[in-house]
């Protein structure tokens, strides 16, 4: 379980995130949706400590993750895998070396400096290759991917950290629909089937409903809505995205990225 | 927006005072520029006329070279001549003549390059560990990058012959004073270059293995090393080119190398002896910066 307690952070004098109460249960499946700039990565990255915190604590099954320091720090990190909206890969290594990187916390110094993989690791990363479908693309260099492939690859080092829990932050924002919803998909799968918990941001309200059971909405550093998709009313919206001009409500057609061919839930509109 | 328009006449009125105000400070920067170089020219005795007057000298060496100093009262006779170019050794006006000693030169050209290539591989080793934590991007701690920064600015601000020179004391004439003279400059040089890379270097790639619980160390060889190596190498050739050079010049304060032979027969006014080793030294240098300039060029299309 994990909970955030007042959790604060400060960027000159603007508070990016603003006394966050949150808990998560263990295999939820939460989607964190606000419009740009309303901290929605930078709760996500305090709860990895990318960013440390100004005030407040995150608890994660009673220990203050906000006290860990060096090695300890690393093992809660590598125990939260990170997806990022931009993939984060090392561009100059082939997709196999990145899906390994995701055991570097429990290799030795020497090995990590050495780029010294075991057999065991390399049979590992092949298995998660094939799971997400990529396995053909293992010796190209990660820079030579589409973004969808990339950040496949970036799910895979993530799986390879064998992680209680996945961050993602805006993992479908620089793709297309098709490759959306693939990664999402691959997010959903790993939640249901393993019980990872995965947290991750979304701008678009649609993938939101139809992937989370649980929706989180901030506003200016605020959490203004917790609960389940189908209490995301028209009200709602408003409040975590404001008004727009006319005084309409959110269209999430605007906001959407699935293609109309794809099914999805009908959802009150 | 016609002319006369209030709003245009403002717009106009603060453009032009920017305008001014940036040109007076153009004129400024220039009349300084001009100011210490003519200050720079008087102290240094640097004027056009002294240029005039020696350029028609110039041709003196080389006329000097091509012939040796005649008897009283007879013409000069030519150290080079035509007839005689293939001649043998004992030949004075042959090839071999002038290069008789081309075994000597050659072992101290050889031992040249040899300490242009030990003081490269020094200096980028060490660059290499240090440009690392002296990057502010980096490294966090502040005073580290700061301490090793300036390090690195006094090793490269010290002239290499001065610090051959101090190092001949203790290490004794031979290359080994201008190994490390080099090398250190090297480290000095590299380094500063090598950490000007590595704030341009993508911390995505970083933040990532910082993700995954990478340490430090993780975050430096997955993160940024694959990114800037291939810089780090272009630059290390470069670097040697260089290098090559410096280490001609080590000799004259007893540091090894070349140099050491060429001082010896400049003092000695031997023309023909200085001529060969300065033909020799421009080819080899020539040669090498040819050679690695396509290594250079072939790092960087293959990185690209």
């Amino acid at each position: 379980m994990l909970e955030l307690v007042q959790l604060s952070r400060r960027f000159g004098d603007k508070l990016a995130v603003a006394g966050a109460n949150l808990t998560f249960a263990r295999g939820e499946m939460v989607g964190i949706i606000g419009r740009s700039g309303a901290g929605k990565s930078t709760l996500l990255r305090l709860i990895n400590r990318l960013i440390e915190p100004s005030d407040g604590r995150v608890i994660a099954d009673g220990t203050d993750v906000t006290a860990l320091r060096g090695r300890e720090l690393r093992a809660w990190r590598a125990r939260t895998a990170m997806i990022f909206q931009q993939f984060n890969l090392v561009n100059r290594l082939d997709v196999l070396t990145n899906v390994l990187c995701g055991r570097l916390y429990h290799m030795s110094t020497a090995r990590v400096l050495f780029k010294v993989f075991t057999p065991a690791e390399r049979a590992m990363a092949v298995h998660v290759l094939d799971r997400l479908g990529i396995t053909d693309i293992a010796m190209n260099r990660a820079d030579a991917l589409s973004g969808g492939q990339q950040q496949r690859v970036a799910i895979a080092r993530a799986l390879m950290q064998e992680p209680a829990m996945i961050l993602a932050d805006e993992p479908i924002a620089s793709l297309d629909p098709m490759n959306a919803k693939i990664v999402m998909d691959a997010l959903l799968d790993i939640n249901q089937r393993e019980g990872i918990t995965v947290l991750t941001n979304l701008h678009t309200l649609d993938t939101a409903r139809t992937y989370c059971q649980r929706i989180i909405g901030m506003s200016a550093g605020l959490i203004v809505f917790d609960g389940k998709p189908e209490a995301l009313t028209d009200a709602v919206l408003r409040s975590i995205y404001g008004q727009s001009g006319d005084g309409q409500a959110v269209d999430e057609q605007l906001t959407s990225t699935s293609l109309p061919m794809l099914a999805r839930p009908a959802v009150a509109r | 927006m016609s002319a006369d328009d209030p709003a245009y006449r403002l717009f106009e009125q603060r453009f032009g005072a920017r305008r001014r105000a940036r040109m007076a400070e153009t004129m400024l920067t220039a009349a300084t520029a001009v100011l210490l170089f003519l200050v720079a020219a008087v102290w240094t005795d640097f004027s056009p006329e002294k240029i005039y007057e020696g350029l028609p000298r110039i041709g003196q060496y080389f006329g000097k070279l091509l012939s040796i100093e005649p008897l009283a009262g007879a013409d000069p006779v030519p150290v080079l001549a035509f007839g005689h170019v293939f001649g043998g050794v004992k030949e004075p006006q042959s090839i071999a003549y002038w290069f008789y000693r081309i075994d000597v030169y050659g072992t101290l050209l050889w031992q040249t390059v040899q300490m242009a290539i030990i003081a490269t591989v020094m200096g980028f080793t060490a660059a290499f560990v240090l440009c690392f934590p002296a990057t502010g991007t980096l490294m966090p701690l502040r005073v580290l990058v700061f301490f090793l920064r300036r390090l690195l600015e006094i090793l490269r601000t010290v002239p290499q012959v001065v610090l051959a020179f101090i190092f001949v004391w203790p290490f004794g004439i031979g290359p080994l004073a201008g190994i490390l003279a080099i090398g250190i400059h090297t480290t000095g040089a590299l380094g500063k270059l090598f950490l000007e890379l590595n704030e341009n270097a993508d911390l995505r790639a970083v933040e990532g293995i910082k993700s995954v619980g990478g340490s430090w160390l993780a975050q430096i060889r997955y993160g940024v090393v694959p990114q800037v190596l291939p810089g780090f190498l272009s630059y290390a050739l470069l670097r040697f080119e260089i290098n090559v050079r410096s280490s001609t010049i080590m000799g004259f304060v007893g540091a090894g190398g070349i140099g050491m032979e060429l001082k010896r027969v400049i003092g000695f006014n031997i023309y023909e002896e200085v001529s060969a080793i300065c033909i020799l030294i421009l080819l080899v240098v020539v040669i090498l910066d040819l050679t690695s300039e396509r290594i250079r060029h072939r790092f960087i299309g293959q990185f690209a």
